[in-house]
């Protein structure tokens, strides 16, 4: 039987591997889609304290309501950062995080 | 066979989640992605959370990827060139990356609380969508009501986004 710290060890490697997208991929769609990992890690953590501390037998349900809450944020996320994404392709051609250092001292 | 079917998903998640990070084309990091979620989502049956495994395979593999690959394809995205590698953005970012994962391995080893296996549930066939949207509406109507005008904002801000002049 997997125990909770086998489902958190999974977690942890997942929110790695979209950490480790976001700090070596200078793509930005690709930096995006880490990101998204991320937030897809800490759902598997909250659902499996979820089914890990039962209240009167039944999974946690707060702890899955509040996964249908980040789930909604990062679908409004991922269409304003797309839509964003769009707009600086339009006036700069280009989504390589490297080109774009207006703002670089 | 718990056990196993865990191991088997999770392995899937990991390596497609590699795939993404690592694979050079952004449609085939995308494709990945796909394959990670419903390994994911698999791992979320195996936890007993049936609404949440569905809502993922439906919002993350259905809408979110739908939305990649359109931006992927409105852009006519090429496979990345070879840049040079800067040596110091990987030597940074793996010690960033190991540290973590050693101090994660670590404390989860170290806490005897987290070596425990799935207690039984009191029935067998547990219907989570009615406990969910009880609880959802119930104990959070506010947060709920507070959801639903942030996605009127994102939409008419991806609207305006979107428009061809931005004044």
């Amino acid at each position: 039987m997997p125990t909770l710290a086998h489902y958190l060890l999974v977690s942890g490697l997942l929110f790695s591997l979209g950490l480790a997208g976001v700090l070596l991929r200078r793509n930005i769609l690709v930096i995006f889609m880490g990101l998204e990992l991320m937030l897809n890690a800490a759902n598997l953590s909250l659902v499996s304290f979820s089914r890990f501390n039962l209240m009167d037998g039944l999974p946690n349900y707060n702890a899955q309501v509040f996964v249908f809450f980040i789930i909604t944020v990062a679908a409004a996320e991922v269409a304003v950062g797309l839509a964003i994404i769009v707009a600086l392709f339009r006036a700069k051609q280009t989504i390589h995080v490297e080109d774009l250092d207006t703002l670089k001292f | 066979m718990q056990l196993a079917l865990f191991c088997a998903f999770s392995i899937l998640t990991l390596v497609f989640a590699a795939g993404v990070v690592f694979l050079r084309n952004p449609v085939s990091s995308a494709m990945s992605l796909v394959m990670s979620f419903i390994g994911l989502a698999a791992l979320f049956v195996t936890l007993d959370a049936y609404f949440i495994a569905v809502v993922q395979v439906l919002v993350y593999a259905g809408a979110v990827m739908v939305l990649f690959l359109f931006i992927i394809m409105l852009l006519d995205l090429r496979e990345e060139k070879q840049r040079s590698v800067k040596l110091a953005a990987w030597v940074g970012g793996g010690i960033v990356i190991g540290g973590f994962v050693s101090s994660l391995a670590k404390v989860i080893a170290s806490l005897p609380a987290l070596q425990v296996t799935k207690p039984a549930l009191s029935q067998p066939g547990i219907n989570d969508v009615a406990a969910i949207g009880e609880t959802l509406f119930r104990n959070y109507n506010l947060p709920f009501q507070i959801i639903g005008v942030l996605l009127l904002v994102s939409t008419i801000g991806v609207v305006v986004l979107s428009r061809k002049e931005l004044k």
